[in-house]
């Protein structure tokens, strides 16, 4: 039997993209925001645009949370994208202050330059990610490839060990791919970042994660 | 550092794309969906589809030919002309397009930016607007006025002032089209641009005139534009994005490649 693949249907904006680009890539995903689907999938997407308050409120709605924290304790693949990112670690500066997921230690906070730089927010466009270690979902990328992203906040692990790539804007260097034990974290949008995404993609349709 | 963009732009007219000069005399160059693969993969970093006659003939947007964009391209893209409601932006957005944009309907109706902002997250919401170069007057400071229906229509808004508002009512970013410049092949309007661009917080995609590499460069530096939209200089293959991008690495400017 083909394994299963959710994608997270929380009301948090455009998962089409994400349904669309895993199509392409031979898989046939289910759209979901049922907690028991989400239990029973082999490998989970969290996708997402939009604000983290709102998304956590849905989460919790759906009763989301709990079972993505038990995807998380079972070891089974999960990839958060933007905003999917952002809610797996403790807490975000956004709507005023939202407990989030912890599924990593860290926060996400508002882009602030230093004294000097003026940039725009959202950090709106394609940017560089510069990939460290041999991670299976971020392998195969090639040096200097750029993604796609849009957002205003980013986000900040405690652990600088869970940190696979960085981009840099106006003088801000951030975590922009992550991974710990079966989780890997995006801030961009792989979905619409041309080849390079799909590539992301498809590792993580391959990525059979140790167990923890 | 943030690339600057280069956008594609698809006039899309009876489900052809068209290409017009000043929005008149429109002639059919292809499929927009066949075309906005090719794009993609030619390495484009932005699509962007406007439905140009939707409105005029109040019928909503092709949702198919948005389907079928979304299932082939992996870049963003954003959709104008006939969104009238929130709905039809929903549609839209679930259809796989990135973006959508509003002009003369949040001329009319500015709140629609703020309610789409709401619902989607400003991100979605690009202004599109069309300046005409104008003498100033106390209510267009700027010299530049927003004009509605390709042009045709003035609407007594200052172009400065009317990207700052929508801004504020929630536009996530703004596409700023010369209607002086439009269909000429002789360069974005800098000045425009230039103040728009320096007026706001978020990003603007410059529109109209571009005829040469050269041209984007132009924009993108003096004119100080986020992104530079083109069309009819790829669609008919004057040049290709290769040799646009590659002429705005040399001049130092940073690009997808």
């Amino acid at each position: 039997m083909r394994e299963s693949l959710a994608i997270l249907d929380y009301g948090a904006g455009n998962l089409t993209s994400v349904a669309h680009a895993v199509r392409h890539l031979g898989c046939e995903p289910t759209i979901t925001r049922d907690p028991d689907v989400v239990r029973a999938a082999e490998r989970v997407i969290f996708p997402g645009v939009g604000a983290a308050g709102a998304s956590m409120d849905n989460l919790r709605r759906f009763g989301l949370d709990r079972a993505l924290r038990e995807l998380q304790a079972s070891g089974r693949p999960l990839l958060g994208i933007c905003i999917g990112c952002q809610v797996a670690l403790n807490g975000s500066e956004e709507d005023g202050g939202v407990d989030c997921l912890g599924l990593v230690p860290g926060d996400v906070k508002l882009f602030r330059f230093p004294a000097g730089i003026t940039r725009k927010v959202p950090h709106m466009g394609w940017n560089e990610v510069a990939f460290t270690g041999n991670h299976p979902v971020f392998a195969g990328i090639p040096p200097a490839s750029q993604f796609y992203f849009v957002h205003s906040y980013f986000p900040v692990p405690a652990d600088d060990s869970v940190v696979r790539g960085t981009t840099t804007y106006g003088g801000v260097r951030f975590a922009a791919a992550m991974a710990r034990d079966n989780l890997a974290l995006v801030q961009f949008h792989a979905e619409k970042s041309g080849p390079p995404g799909l590539r992301l993609l498809r590792n993580f349709l391959d990525w059979k994660p140790q167990a923890a | 550092m943030l690339s600057k963009r280069v956008i594609v732009c698809l006039d899309v007219k009876n489900k052809k794309t068209t290409k017009g000069v000043k929005f008149a005399g429109n002639v059919d160059v292809g499929d927009p969906v066949e075309m906005g693969e090719q794009y993609y993969h030619d390495g484009a970093d932005e699509l962007v589809f406007y439905d140009i006659t939707a409105s005029a003939e109040n019928r909503p947007i092709d949702i198919d030919m948005v389907r079928s964009v979304a299932q082939r391209v992996f870049i963003p893209f954003s959709v104008g002309g006939g969104l009238r409601t929130l709905e039809d932006m929903r549609e839209v957005l679930l259809a796989g397009a990135e973006k959508v944009s509003v002009n003369s309907l949040a001329v009319k109706n500015p709140t629609v930016i703020s309610e789409g902002a709401r619902a989607f997250g400003r991100q979605c919401i690009v202004l599109g607007m069309d300046a005409l170069r104008v003498e100033p007057t106390a209510t267009i400071p700027s010299g530049y006025e927003v004009v509605v229906r390709g042009g045709r229509e003035r609407t007594g808004l200052d172009a400065v002032a009317w990207a700052q508002r929508a801004e504020e009512l929630g536009a996530g970013e703004i596409c700023l089209n010369s209607i002086d410049a439009d269909g000429t092949k002789s360069g974005y309007e800098l000045t425009i641009t230039s103040r728009v661009s320096s007026a706001v917080g978020i990003p603007v995609i410059a529109s109209g005139g571009a005829g040469t590499p050269e041209h984007l460069r132009e924009v993108l530096t003096e004119g100080r534009a986020d992104a530079a939209l083109i069309a009819s200089m790829v669609h008919y293959g004057t040049y290709s994005i290769a040799q646009i991008k590659d002429h705005l690495a040399s001049a130092g400017i940073r690009v997808r490649r």
